[in-house]
């Protein structure tokens, strides 16, 4: 197994006079691997997402990134980071501003990293290219595109800078069924072409189920069982997790039910 | 690919919209223009005879003094404009600047604003405007401050709210993620997404601003004699409005007029402003 | 004689858009229909214009009528307010997909439930109260004492759909009406809500008619479905038969679909 590019070790996490939010929590996220947080709301997923991120410091134990731990402060290391680790949301509604063109939305990160350049115009049409998207959505605005669409604009974005890592919250909970199938799909698809690491949070089980080889489950901000997604959803060892997939909706038990009747 | 296509009636009517506002308006802004250069009669010229009605030699008649009310008309546009202008600048550069340190303070910093721009709301901006000559003396200037002033706390509260509001969207995070500076998300996200509908009310707070002028220098806080402002003209015209009506009814047109004029840009432009309700094609 | 006739519903926008185009499907006393359909489809409208509910702007054309037990025959669409209103609750109650948004935030979760008792049942007193215990009791929420006391905001996403779920069959409807009554609520509550909602519907004998995006979740609440797709039925017919053998091809990709993330998971967890 290679080495994690990406790892929480022992971290917790509470805001301001509240109670914490993450309590010791410990994962690796390895090179190449695609990786699934699951859990209900208030569990801490996307909470832990953004100490993933950068976006918060934990309170307790550390974000490493390339085995070193993640100084926020430090300038030209977070430089470097963001250049590697980049993120999907849930809403595709709110993730792309409003009053920008497409061109300028998957170009932000090649701006703000000191990479735009000449070949900046060639990057976001491959970008665009390299999510299904047709070369004149660059001129559109946001507004213009259905859900899966926006997905895409924002995955557009995430892969201009060719980065190591896609953390993704939820991405494709808000799609329709049909255009959720492509979306993972095409997240399948970026992970084997360009060997890109994914983590993702999600509650739904059969899109971790499909996408991901990995899997770790957090109830109330602890992990409470992790491995590998065959064995922890295969053979859970703990309750919460078998509840959880047993909650899962399946069209094959109402047919089941179907032919018991008849 | 599915392409969202708004109604085109709705762009189509709202220019209307703003037309209409610019028509009113524009007329003001050029009589207030041609006051630079030209008027009638001299402010403190009183040949004309004490309250003639409108004729050839005075087209809007005189006042109890014998003065020209079109002259007087013309110097209160520009100080209804200029008022207008002077009180935004103040409250739109205090305003928005607070609003935004507000919005992006720690939550210690933006309760203690929050709560200091509720005290300034709840004060009256006539107690501001009298404090202010006060502390000063009845003048334009002290005028505009005051309103400036009160201002300030309405576009900060909207604007600390705005920034709320986006710097809780998605597309902040995914920004920050992407390594974009903090004034770098200011400038490319924040500010363009707020400054519609902070144009917006701005263009309504122009309004507000001309009639709170009007309301001081009707009661004597606004701009001295022989500078003629609309409120002070009303003012005037109040004692002898059963005999000779038409001292009011030029500047309470104008007033009325100025302020309409501006509500319809402010709303014209609401929508002239937002690109989802623009095809880009 | 069917419990809900919807003959040729459309529903018109005030500037000449089509959002639901000649529906037609029927539900019979104690039968469950589920109205399937992605965002865009037209189904919660359907579920809206159905009871007489919808917002303004829309307007609905065609034939919907309810012939609820006791309550006769009603031409739902283009009736008078003054018409419907003793038929919602009583004829059809309704459930809508998010709970914090349909209850009363200011007012506490015992009075609601006791709102629909008291004006469709006209229970006063000691009886009310006794009758709003009941159905916190029926919908399985722990502690009634508690909730009956408790605001909305206070009590969890599953409890609040609970006791809209309490509110909506108070006044013992003939038909229920659930939109999406699932989709905000974590997996393991949702499986724990449609139980109980199957259960209520089967021990009434109630008529359920179910609107959702999820398939695996409406085919496990319903016998029969209606697909809809920008506002036109696709297909219709028994549950069962078009998971096994859907004949439209949007029907089949939704089936698909649906397999595709099913059978992830079942290769993993058999």
């Amino acid at each position: 197994m290679s080495s994690p590019v990406l790892a929480v070790r022992d971290a917790g996490f509470a805001y301001r006079g509240a109670a914490p939010v993450l309590h010791g929590v410990s994962l690796e996220i390895a090179a190449g691997r695609s990786v699934a947080i699951v859990g209900e709301s208030g569990a801490g997923k996307t909470t832990l997402l953004r100490l993933l991120l950068g976006l918060n410091r934990p309170t307790g134990g550390e974000v490493l990134f390339d085995g070193q731990p993640l100084d926020l402060r430090n300038r030209a290391r977070m430089r470097a980071f963001r250049r590697s680790v980049q993120s999907v949301f849930q809403d595709p509604y709110s993730s792309l501003d409003p009053r920008q063109r497409v061109r300028r939305i998957v170009s932000e990160p090649l701006r703000s990293l000191g990479l735009a350049g000449p070949d900046t115009d060639g990057r976001v049409a491959a970008a665009l290219a390299g999510v299904g998207l047709p070369a004149d959505a660059g001129d559109r605005y946001p507004h213009e595109f259905s859900g899966g669409q926006r997905q895409r604009i924002a995955l557009a974005r995430a892969t201009v800078c060719d980065p190591r890592v896609l953390l993704a919250d939820e991405p494709v909970s808000a799609l329709d069924v049909t255009t959720r199938v492509r979306i993972v799909d095409l997240l399948g698809e970026l992970k084997e072409s360009r060997g890109l690491t994914i983590a993702m949070v999600s509650h739904d089980l059969s899109v971790v189920a499909a996408l991901c080889e990995h899997t770790a489950v957090l109830e109330s901000g602890r992990v409470v069982e992790q491995g590998d997604t065959r064995e922890v959803l295969g053979a859970p060892s703990h309750p919460y997790t078998a509840r959880l997939i047993a909650s899962v909706p399946r069209l094959l038990s109402a047919l089941r039910l179907e032919k018991h009747d008849g | 690919m599915t392409v969202k296509r708004t109604t085109r009636a709705a762009p189509r009517r709202r220019s209307v919209i703003l037309i209409a506002g610019c028509v009113p308006a524009g007329l003001i802004v050029a009589l207030a223009l041609v006051s630079f250069f030209w008027l009638p009669y001299p402010l403190d010229d009183t040949s004309g005879g004490r309250l003639s009605p409108p004729g050839a030699s005075h087209l809007l008649g005189t006042d109890k003094l014998g003065r020209d009310l079109l002259s007087q008309v013309m110097i209160g546009a520009r100080i209804a404009l200029e008022s207008g202008a002077g009180a935004v600048a103040i409250g739109g550069v205090l305003g928005v600047a607070t609003g935004l340190a507000a919005g992006f303070a720690n939550r210690w910093v933006d309760d203690t604003f929050s709560a200091l721009l509720d005290v300034l709301i709840a004060f009256p901006t006539l107690l501001l405007a009298m404090l202010v000559v006060a502390a000063q003396s009845a003048s334009l200037g002290s005028a505009i401050v005051a309103i400036g002033l009160a201002m300030t706390a309405v576009v900060a509260r909207l604007t600390r709210i705005l920034v709320k509001r986006v710097l809780a969207q998605d597309y902040i995070t995914a920004a920050r993620t992407s390594g974009t500076s903090w004034p770098r998300v200011i400038t490319g996200h924040v500010l363009p997404n707020i400054w519609p509908t902070l144009v917006v009310n701005l263009a309504l707070q122009f309004g507000l601003a001309v009639l709170a002028e009007a309301s001081l220098s009707f009661l004597g806080l606004g701009a001295p004699p022989p500078n003629a402002s609309w409120g002070r003209m009303l003012q005037e015209a109040q004692a002898t409005v059963s005999t000779a009506p038409y001292g009011a009814v030029a500047p309470g047109v104008l007033l009325v007029a100025l302020v309409v004029g501006v509500n319809l840009i402010a709303d014209g432009l609401r929508d002239t402003l937002d690109p989802t309700r623009r095809r880009s094609s | 004689m069917s419990l809900l006739d919807v003959t040729g519903l459309s529903v018109v926008t005030d500037s000449g858009r089509a959002l639901v185009s000649d529906l037609s499907f029927t539900v019979e006393q104690g039968g469950r229909l589920g109205l399937i359909g992605e965002s865009g489809s037209g189904k919660s409208l359907t579920a809206l214009a159905v009871m007489g509910l919808l917002p303004p702007g829309l307007t609905a054309s065609g034939s919907v009528v309810l012939d609820a037990p006791g309550l006769g025959r009603t031409e739902m669409v283009g009736a008078a307010e003054s018409r419907l209103r003793p038929l919602r609750g009583r004829g059809a109650g309704v459930v809508f997909q998010e709970p914090l948004t349909a209850l009363d935030p200011l007012m506490r979760v015992g009075r609601q439930i006791a709102e629909p008792l008291r004006r469709h049942r006209g229970l006063r007193g000691a009886e009310l109260r006794r009758a709003v215990a009941a159905a916190i009791d029926r919908v399985q929420l722990p502690e009634p004492d508690r909730i009956a006391r408790a605001f909305p905001h206070e009590i969890s996403g599953g409890q609040r759909q609970r006791v809209a779920l309490a509110m909506a069959l108070a006044a013992e409807p003939a038909l229920l009406i659930a939109d999406e009554p699932t989709t905000a609520l974590d997996v393991t509550v949702q499986a724990e809500v449609l139980g109980l909602l199957g259960e209520l519907i089967a021990e009434k004998d109630m008529a359920l008619l179910f609107v959702s995006h999820d398939l695996a979740v409406v085919s496990g609440v319903t016998d029969e479905l209606v697909v809809l797709k920008d506002g036109r039925a696709v297909e219709s017919g028994r549950t069962a038969d078009l998971l096994h053998a859907p004949r439209q091809p949007y029907t089949r990709s939704l089936v698909e679909s649906a397999r595709t993330f099913e059978n992830a998971l079942e290769r993993i967890t058999r």
